[in-house]
């Protein structure tokens, strides 16, 4: 693509109005590694959009460039109409209308997860100390740990943590959410529950971003499957059109393997 | 009892009490002083501006090589004799060598407690910060409110340790006059025969510093260690 195209994409995905995040021939190098190549990807608002592949084909890279966790070297990403700023102030703003969900969770060890859930909204939001344990102690009885909420995440099981960190997420009142591998860390039996509080999340409307080999929630929740192969976007579709008729080899080839697996 | 007056009558007409509050008072005042500059410090060499790095870096480098007697010396004939800086008002010798010992102590401390704090903070998991950034905390908030907590309960062990190495480094200041434990010693050694129970008194006297500080932080240290 010339660098014309690259500029036009940006421009033109700013008045859209039903495209949350843009990301147009969007590159990135670890090093010698092309880790996102020419990633070009629009997710609406509202959408759900699951993000597959195999090990190292840059799917945490691609979640974590939407919030600036990682630079990109070249392209553009925009959230709502308005292009990532560099660093600080603008940055850390946007960051806040963005939330994010690790696969290790990342809740803060020395804070209780009532805390955890309200630092930002008192940090960040400036929101006053009661609203914000209102707002905390309703969003973790919405993800079903309302009792634990004075306790330390150590004390919690990994699925409960993954709940907390949800909440902690949506506190902000974020435009997006992105899940890294939510789910990858948990005991099997603990899957679940998880899983369904995205699933209600995505009835609700959330526009949510997921890195996922969950393909129960991909098919239930999901409006669109994207396959990532060597830091390159392989594949597009419907859940459905995807898991029963992949085009490409690479994905064929995938999926047999983590059917074969599961 | 009318063997201890004897013993102990060397100790007549001396301030021993008084000697060990300055010392007391040295080490207080330097610790705090040294606790904020090194934190301060430790911000710098984990930061993202390339200058504060560099300066972290060389401050710490060129601090923690330098003898402390050689910094006291050069704050008192250096800082107060050359550039009368004497750090507030009143002329009072005694007050003016206390204060630039304060803050000689204080400036060498820093360099331990930056280096103990660093190897805290390396202690927290990338993650953590990674969450907190991506709340939209700031540079300055994320270390405020989510990594020196974790790094300071990660290092109480280490910082105990370079509290009790500045309760003992406060004798240095005997070399500018500061007339805290170690001076008074000298002065009673001079004067009195009794060399050894004199040296057992002050090496007692220290330890009744240092021995509850390292047990109580080592309590602590238990107490307020993150679980994760
Ligand atoms: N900070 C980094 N420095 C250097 N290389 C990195 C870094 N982070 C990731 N990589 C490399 O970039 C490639 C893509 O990594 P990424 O984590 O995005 O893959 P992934 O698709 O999420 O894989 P997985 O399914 O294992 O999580 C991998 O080869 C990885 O080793
Ligand atoms: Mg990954």
């Amino acid at each position: 693509m010339s660098g014309v195209s690259v500029n036009k994409a940006a421009e033109d995905a700013a008045p859209a109005g039903d495209d949350l995040v843009v990301l147009s021939n969007v590159n990135k190098h670890f090093g010698a590694l092309h880790v996102l190549q020419d990633i070009d990807l629009t997710i609406a608002r509202g959408e759900v959009v699951v993000v597959i592949g195999p090990s190292g084909s840059g799917k945490s890279t691609l979640c974590r460039t939407i919030n600036r966790l990682e630079t990109i070297d070249s392209g553009a990403i925009s959230i709502d109409g308005k292009p990532l700023p560099q660093e600080g102030k603008e940055l850390a703003r946007l960051r806040a209308d963005v939330g994010m969900v690790f696969q290790s969770f990342n809740l803060f060890a020395h804070k209780t997860v009532l805390e955890n859930v309200m630092l930002g909204q008192v940090k960040v939001r400036g929101t006053d100390k009661k609203a914000a344990e209102a707002k905390a102690r309703s969003l973790l009885d919405r993800v079903g740990v309302g009792v634990q909420a004075d306790k330390y995440p150590a004390q919690l099981s990994g699925g409960q943590q993954q709940r907390v960190a949800i909440a902690r997420a949506l506190a902000m009142d974020p435009k997006v959410m992105l899940f890294d591998e939510p789910t990858s860390a948990l005991d099997p039996e603990m899957i679940n529950e998880v899983l369904e509080v995205m699933q209600q999340l995505a009835r609700e409307g959330m526009t949510m971003v997921v890195v996922t080999h969950e393909m129960g929630f991909a098919r239930s929740a999901a409006n669109r499957v994207v396959f990532m192969a060597d830091g390159k976007i392989v594949e597009e579709a419907t859940p459905d059109q995807f898991f029963s008729n992949p085009r490409s080899d690479r994905a064929k080839d995938f999926l047999s393997k983590i059917l074969h697996h599961s | 009892m009318e063997a201890r007056e004897i013993v102990f009558d060397f100790l007549e007409g001396y301030d021993l009490l008084g000697a060990f509050w300055v010392t007391v008072k040295l080490t207080v005042y330097s610790a705090l002083g040294s606790l904020i500059w090194g934190t301060l410090l430790a911000g710098m060499r984990v930061g993202p501006v390339p200058l504060m790095r560099g300066f972290g870096t060389a401050y710490v480098n060129i601090i923690r090589n330098i003898p402390l007697t050689v910094i006291i010396v050069f704050a008192s004939l250096g800082l107060f004799q050359t550039l009368q800086v004497k750090l507030g008002g009143g002329g009072d010798f005694e007050v003016i060598n206390f204060r630039l010992a304060v803050l000689a102590l204080a400036l060498y401390t820093a360099a331990f407690v930056c280096e103990a704090l660093r190897s805290g903070i390396n202690t927290v998991p990338t993650g953590q910060a990674e969450a907190a950034r991506a709340l939209g905390l700031s540079f300055t908030q994320v270390l405020r409110l989510v990594i020196l907590p974790q790094a300071f309960r990660a290092v109480v062990n280490p910082l105990a340790n370079v509290l009790i190495a500045l309760t003992k480094n406060t004798t240095v200041a005997a070399a500018i006059g500061v007339v805290e434990a170690a001076y008074l010693m000298k002065d009673m050694i001079e004067a009195e025969a009794q060399l050894i129970l004199i040296s057992a008194v002050f090496a007692f006297g220290f330890i009744c510093l240092t021995l509850p500080t390292g047990l109580l932080l080592g309590w602590v240290s238990k107490k307020v260690a993150v679980k994760r």
